[in-house]
């Protein structure tokens, strides 16, 4: 595994990231908006468990913040697809351009 | 080239390009379901980095709890069948251009930083390190921060039924 430079792993994990990005940008639908969420916290894990084998062998903070983060992953998706639902219920779309009751 | 970094790069194109797939089609069943196969890859990349609670809370997590979650609030929201609105050029060119941009930048400040190892002795990623680790109250012990995610749940779950609660008519 060390025959792979810390950098190559970094760079799947950025292009991941900015993928998640595009998603987020371009898309107007509410659950393809979560997973491009789901993307970028996925590229963020990749980077804290790499940091930790790489740089920091014998400690295992990259492993505990990468639970920490499935966790809080988990709890913001069931958050969110109640949200989409209960949005789904009042207006008969989860687009968000039809959510615009409190943008102004 | 060694099998290692063959099955490195291998899953590397599969992620990335599961995930292009995922974020760029226009039916959303096929979206979430490019999105589990994304999701599969990066496990296989925390079976390879050696991580292999990481890559299997991963799969129970991600795989089986957050794309099923995803695939049903699909059925219950969307008609799956049909295509999604195609995203205006003008969206889509300045989302190409801002994560193009973004990319380079990260990229830059990748490539030219150092990276130090900051030892060589290596502790045994495993189940029981982890949890021992992880509930002591010693200096490096994670128990607080674990108490909290368990209060977080708790309030997401508590959170979850009162959104999707039907409101019952008070007198």
């Amino acid at each position: 595994m060390n025959e792979i430079p810390l950098t190559h792993i970094l760079f799947v994990s950025t292009a991941l990231f900015f993928i998640g990005m595009y998603g987020l940008f371009t898309r107007r639908n509410m659950i393809t908006m979560l997973m491009s969420v789901e993307l970028i916290l996925n590229s963020v894990n990749i980077n804290f468990v790499a940091f930790n084998k790489y740089l920091f062998p014998e400690k295992l903070d990259g492993v505990f913040f990468t639970i920490f983060i499935i966790t809080i992953a988990a709890a913001e998706a069931a958050v969110a697809i109640a949200i989409i639902i209960n949005l789904y219920r009042s207006h008969n779309s989860i687009d968000v351009e039809d959510a615009g009751e409190m943008k102004y | 080239m060694t099998a290692s970094q063959i099955i490195f790069y291998i899953l590397s194109a599969f992620i990335l390009g599961s995930g292009v797939i995922a974020v760029t089609t226009r039916k959303i069943f096929r979206s979430a379901i490019w999105l589990l196969f994304s999701l599969i890859g990066i496990a296989g990349l925390y079976f390879w980095m050696d991580m292999q609670f990481i890559a299997a809370v991963q799969i129970v997590v991600y795989v089986g709890g957050i794309v099923v979650l995803i695939i049903f609030s699909i059925f219950l929201t969307q008609k799956s069948g049909s295509e999604m609105k195609k995203p205006p050029a003008s969206r889509k060119g300045f989302s190409i251009a801002a994560v193009l941009i973004g990319f380079a930048l990260i990229w830059q400040l990748i490539s030219q930083h150092d990276f130090k190892q900051t030892s060589t002795t290596a502790i045994d990623v495993n189940v029981a390190n982890i949890g021992s680790q992880l509930l002591s109250t010693t200096e490096h012990g994670y128990i607080l921060p674990f108490e909290v995610v368990s209060i977080l749940l708790l309030a997401a779950m508590i959170g979850c039924i009162v959104i999707a609660m039907k409101k019952t008519e008070t007198v």
